[in-house]
């Protein structure tokens, strides 16, 4: 049973990943992005990890494919002409970086027994203990994004 | 369901968005292969974190994530700059900089 959801998340997972990369219009693209999103989330799930599945769907494909869809309705989502440049050697480059993953992924050794992950109760605590600091960095950083982000996007640039 | 397994999925997806990144022509579709990439980085995590029992894995993502939001919402700022002064938003029309 966890095997077979593993095996179909992720052809899931594939198939919008693919498609975020060959689709012509860059709606499609953006939907596809979700698509692989929820997807990831449903590995999430798969991996015990149900907190990570909901920031995931909640911050990630709502927040991320909303900005996309607002830039893409204003910078405009279609480009003349072809959808890539120069595709051959971007797919070389791609399938030798694949390759030299997935055989280090293949050559570690699995560890013996799994230990799978303990409840979101402890993610919380660990958050609020260990790692407060960067907790709280992390704000900061998230409001200059949002300063940043205005200040470039702005209409009235003084020169 | 085996770690290698899930290693593989994650270095496939790396993989495709690497393959977007290099050779999509439309900014925003440079962001959105970006984002595949990370998310393929974060699956490798966890995964690991799965299989190892460790929770800071999971710690780790969650900033991951959080720090991925600020970096769309800045980029898609230069994007829509960069479709209001040059008029275009596809990378080969961008290339003042090149010498």
């Amino acid at each position: 049973m966890r095997d077979l959801a593993f095996f179909g998340l992720a052809a899931c997972l594939l198939a919008a990943a693919l498609a975020v990369v060959t689709a012509k219009s860059l709606f499609r693209a953006a939907f596809a992005l979700s698509a692989a999103l929820v997807a990831t989330a449903g590995f999430y799930l798969l991996l015990s990890a149900p907190l990570l599945a909901a920031v995931q769907i909640l911050l990630y494909t709502g927040g991320v494919l909303t900005l996309v869809v607002f830039a893409l309705v204003v910078a405009g989502a279609n480009a003349e002409g072809a959808v890539w440049r120069k595709p051959v050697p971007a797919v070389f480059m791609s399938l030798a970086v694949f390759a030299v993953l997935a055989a280090s992924a293949r050559a570690l050794p699995e560890p013996a027994p799994l230990r799978g992950l303990e409840s979101g109760k402890d993610v919380g605590l660990l958050l609020f203990s260990d790692y407060l600091v960067p907790f709280e960095l992390l704000s900061v950083l998230l409001l200059g994004a949002v300063f940043g982000a205005l200040l470039l996007a702005r209409k009235d640039r003084p020169e | 369901m085996t770690l290698a397994n899930l290693l593989v999925v994650a270095a496939a997806v790396f993989a495709i968005g690497l393959f977007g990144v290099l050779a999509r022509r439309h900014a925003i579709g440079v962001l959105l292969s970006i984002e595949l990439m990370f998310n393929a980085v974060n699956l490798a995590i966890v995964s690991f974190a799965w299989s190892r029992g460790l929770l800071a894995g999971v710690v780790l993502v969650l900033f991951g994530i959080a720090i991925t939001v600020a970096e769309i919402a800045v980029g898609l700022a230069l994007v829509l700059l960069a479709s209001r002064v040059a008029k275009s938003v596809i990378l080969d029309d961008l290339s003042e900089l090149k010498g």
